[in-house]
């Protein structure tokens, strides 16, 4: 590779101007991104979004930001998806399809790069970020600067898979990385670098919120709220937050190391001179498993609060559901082998694994049933969000299924890596995860917005989903058995091709019911004034959120709420004392907005970019400036202000929206 | 650890009591780990025993003498995190070398002279 | 605009205490994610001691009397460190300022004698790239050198805030931080000789 001081190893030649489809996505983006330049700078919009937004410290406007990240990055995994979908379907015998080989390896890497990092991850932190403290009666979170923090460093890592498309290329080596194929000598070029950069720096980011929304879960309750009146999904988030704050270090050392490997010529993981690769593989699942719970522990907790609320009933088990997702959380500690019985373990140790991986099944069967038992004899409005979570139960319920086949070592032995594999997770994550972000967003976009999203272009959202999903992936399963292999970019088996074509029309739904979803945001915005939430409480729900007005005021509550029960709003609003005449006003205690977690995001970027690119002097010039940006905010002793009582009362009457003299200042 | 008037209390009257008693205890402890095994009086194996006990001495002395983790209700949730963070760390290690020891030799390796 | 100011003294004396103990627990369980970063690089070490590739293995190369000197450096820091918080604690700013000095002063050796260490051992041909033992050492007693060393830049920055604003609330606060991680670290160094060195000599 051509080398220069000033560049490092970046040259004209990264544009992939060769490559059509990747020109043509990259124009594409630019024009969008473009356009939207010229309409914010022409309606003068640059300073409200740097003032309300982008300086915010506000889990509110932070919990929105995540969520748009994640649907931008669901359009992008979305398209990676289709690309590979369309091409397997005509990729077979004297066909090559239309993609050339190592295009369609970087797709299928980006496509579970982005799908779990970058999309389930921002979405379920956005929805948590936004409830949470509006949950437990707080009135933002623990570390409110280091929200925004966390925040910018997923933007800086999103950006960087976003930029890896039109300037160099992307991993070769799937989502997952393995040595030595992400090793130096099998990738020199900057693929695995994007790879490795974009998943580290995230993961920063993600740690920071585990521990910010720990601490905000066990110290900043609202009186009255002890541990068993904490509803339940802040407590399936407390329960993701240890995971996540025990895992992903995990995950840092994996990528380090390799990243060791790659640029100082270290042996963690090479062929020769005393590498051991299979370690990486050991340490990378020993994030990656406690990683798809943290996805899909929230969304459980989504399902609860939206199943019981549209059920206009109780959650059956509260309890037992705490429990059983503090069972999760242990056990999901002691299952991660499964992902690699194939290494060659040993009888014992793969025995071991697969009986504590079928264990795992039984607290998530448990939960399927204490929602089953909350649904019967109650009173059931078949509300978007209630859709999503009965085509999860569903759905779900088959992807387990197959998972505990799975479990089973010598199944395993026959399915690894196959198609079943493929579609037993996406049977976990869709359903799973994904669906549970589709139905909490359904259901507090009035608390975040002040207006409903509208019910018809939902109903069909979800139905095009939801039949999209099982056409897509269920073929893939009978391709399992039939002995096709995954992330195959050829093939010469013809009985395979009529699957891959159905899963080709599965796709094509999944493309109508997210086509619905944005026709429904636009539908939306326009019928807002008739779609509008005038209570703060639109579906008649249980929790704390919902005793705010629509949305929250930038401080949430007025005065801080004194919990009596679990459900505690419900409660309220059963004996007559919900909405209480206000009491006088105290003054709050607020954090200010900033700036430094936007330029600590921008230094982060252009350090992960120099370092993928070898600019050396960038690199530590960027380090540099981190460590001044960390030491500028470690000095800075006037960081919050003091809302008076006057400036309450006239908010809460509806005279004015923000503090006048809220304004960030670096 | 926090900064409450009843832990500045607790150490007011002599608040380096804690660390001396820690450092001397740490210091006797190094003296005697680096000594026994410098020496070489003991068997190997045994040697390392017991240099795993005295590091897992100095180690709670440490965390109690100079990060003044007690069993009293203030340091309750610091030691309860503790205890959790170290049986994840045992299990997660523990299981690692188990499953790494297993694939080692399942890959018949020729020992090598030294 | 500046904020109002507070009329009620104690109530923001209240506020200090409760946000220094909330930083503290969040420090301390960033402190745990740390010993859980630690364990990963343990267990790798763990794997990969025995990969000496014809090269050298750790009686080869660990010098005991040497590690001993290290571990005074850091052991006797962590004791003045304590020294210094019990003068942040009386609110005494010169001899605070003092022991943190020589608490620094005492970490910078710890450095100066491992990094000495390192390119001793890269110069003879004995660097992380020589094989999966070595890397696996540098892996994980560098990780080691590379925190104390961030500490020492924190301390030489609380050094400079205590001199410029005094023994002020958020100041001993940050301190407090400062010395669980500076206290952690030599935990850590304890695993450490045990492990590498004391193992890796037997």
């Amino acid at each position: 590779m051509q080398s220069s001081l000033l560049f490092g190893n970046l040259t004209l030649d990264a544009i992939p101007f060769h490559n059509p489809i990747v020109m043509g996505a990259v124009g594409g983006g630019a024009a969008v991104g473009f356009l939207l330049f010229c309409f914010i700078t022409y309606k003068k919009l640059w300073g409200y979004l740097w003032d309300e937004w982008f300086t915010s410290v506000d889990h509110k406007r932070i919990g929105i930001m995540y969520i748009i990240v994640a649907v931008v990055m669901m359009l992008r995994g979305f398209a990676d998806a289709m690309m590979m979908r369309t091409h397997q379907a005509i990729a077979m015998g004297a066909s090559a399809g239309y993609l050339p080989a190592e295009h369609y390896n970087q797709i299928f890497s980006a496509h579970g790069t982005i799908m779990i990092i970058f999309v389930a991850m921002p979405f379920f932190i956005g929805l948590m970020n936004y409830v949470v403290p509006l949950q437990i009666g707080a009135r933002d979170v623990a570390y409110p600067f280091l929200n925004s923090v966390s925040f910018w460093l997923t933007v800086a890592s999103a950006l960087l898979m976003m930029v890896s498309l039109g300037i160099g290329d992307f991993s070769q080596a799937g989502w997952t990385g393995y040595p030595p194929l992400t090793g130096k000598e099998v990738s020199p070029g900057v693929g695995v670098d994007y790879w490795i950069w974009g998943i580290q720096l995230g993961g920063v980011g993600t740690l920071v919120t585990g521990i910010n929304f720990f601490v905000t879960i066990l110290r900043m309750r609202a009186p009255g709220m002890s541990m068993m009146k904490i509803p339940v999904f802040t407590w399936t988030i407390l329960i993701t937050t240890v995971l996540i704050m025990l895992s992903f270090p995990v995950l840092t050392v994996t990528l380090a190391l390799l990243t060791l490997d790659r640029y100082l010529d270290f042996h963690f993981f090479t062929n020769a001179l005393g590498g051991n690769q299979m370690m990486f593989i050991n340490l990378f699942w020993i994030w990656g498993h406690p990683e798809v719970y943290i996805v899909v522990l929230p969304a459980f907790g989504i399902f609860s609060e939206v199943v019981s609320t549209f059920s206009h009933k109780r959650l059956f088990g509260y309890a037992s559901m705490v429990y059983a997702s503090i069972a999760i959380a242990f056990l999901s500690f002691v299952v991660w082998l499964h992902h690699f019985f194939t290494m060659g373990a040993g009888a014992n140790v793969n025995a071991f694994f697969g009986i504590a991986t079928m264990i795992i099944a039984i607290p998530t069967g448990l939960k399927i049933f204490n929602w089953l038992f909350t649904m019967y004899r109650g009173r059931i409005e078949f509300k978007t969000p209630m859709l999503w979570s009965l085509g999860f139960i569903v759905t779900f319920s088959i992807g387990g299924m197959t998972g505990v086949l799975l479990s089973v070592p010598g199944a395993d032995f026959v399915l690894h890596n196959s198609e079943f594999l493929v579609a037993h997770f996406h049977n976990m994550l869709i359903p799973g995860a994904l669906f549970g972000y589709f139905a909490g967003y359904s259901y507090w976009f009035p608390k975040m917005t002040g207006f409903r999203l509208d019910e018809k272009w939902g109903v069909r959202a979800f139905w095009s989903w939801i039949a999209g999903f099982y056409l897509a992936f269920m073929p893939l399963y009978a391709l399992g058995f039939m002995g096709m292999p995954r992330r195959m970019d050829h093939y010469d088996n013809p009985a395979w091709q009529p699957y891959l074509i159905v899963a080709v029309l599965g796709t094509f739904l999944v493309a109508f019911g997210i086509f619905c979803q944005v026709v429904q945001l636009y539908v939306s915005f326009r019928d807002r004034k008739a779609l509008v939430d005038k209570t703060g409480d639109p579906w008649g729900s249980h929790s704390l959120e919902w005793a705010t007005t629509s949305p929250p005021p930038f401080y949430n509550f007025a005065q801080t709420p004194v919990v009596d029960s679990l459900d505690d709003f419900a409660y309220k609003k059963e004996h007559g004392i919900a909405y209480r005449a206000q009491a006088p006003f105290k003054e709050i205690h607020m954090p200010k907005n900033t700036g430094v977690g936007v330029v600590m995001g921008a230094i982060t970027f252009v350090f992960g970019f120099a370092m993928i690119w070898y600019i050396w002097w960038l690199a530590i010039a960027s380090l540099v400036a981190m460590i001044v940006a960390v030491i500028y905010r470690g000095s800075d002793d006037h960081t919050d202000y003091m809302l008076s009582a006057e400036e309450v009362a006239r908010v809460e009457s509806g005279e004015s929206v923000t503090p006048s003299y809220n304004h960030a200042s670096i | 650890m926090s900064a409450n008037h009843s832990h500045a209390a607790d150490h007011g009257e002599n608040p380096l009591r804690s660390h001396v008693i820690g450092f001397a205890i740490s210091l006797a402890l190094t003296f005697f780990s680096f000594g026994l095994v410098m020496s070489g009086i003991l068997a190997t194996s045994t040697t390392l025993i017991v240099v795993v006990i005295a590091a897992a001495l100095q180690v709670f002395a440490q965390f109690h003498y100079f990060l003044h983790l007690d069993s009293s209700s203030a340091q309750r949730m610091n030691v309860m995190v503790l205890i959790y963070t170290i049986v994840i760390i045992a299990i997660l290690v523990g299981l690692s070398l188990w499953i790494m020891y297993n694939t080692h030799i399942r890959m018949m390796p020729i020992p090598m002279a030294r | 605009m500046s904020s109002t100011t507070l009329t009620d003294h104690s109530e923001s004396d209240h506020h200090s205490h409760d946000a220094t103990e909330n930083a503290a627990f969040g420090f301390w369980l960033y402190l745990m994610t740390d010993c859980i970063l630690f364990a990963s690089l343990f267990a790798t070490y763990a794997v990969l001691y025995q990969n000496t590739a014809s090269g050298p293995g750790g009686p080869e190369i660990f010098d005991l009397p040497y590690v001993f000197g290290e571990t005074m450096f850091l052991l006797v820091s962590a004791f003045t460190n304590g020294v210094a918080m019990s003068f942040v604690y009386k609110k005494d700013r010169q001899k605070a300022v003092f022991w943190l000095i020589v608490t620094a002063l005492l970490g910078l050796g710890f450095i100066v004698m491992e990094v000495h260490e390192f390119i001793h051992l890269i110069g003879e041909g004995n660097g992380p790239d020589r094989s999966g033992f070595l890397s696996a050492f540098f892996g994980l007693v560098g990780t080691h050198g590379a925190h104390v060393s961030i500490g020492l830049i924190w301390m030489a920055v609380m050094i400079g805030q205590l001199l410029i604003k005094g023994v002020t609330p958020k100041v001993s606060s940050r301190l407090i931080r400062l010395s669980l991680f500076w206290h952690f670290l030599d935990i850590v160094w304890v695993c450490l000789f045990t492990v590498v060195y004391f193992f890796g000599v037997a």
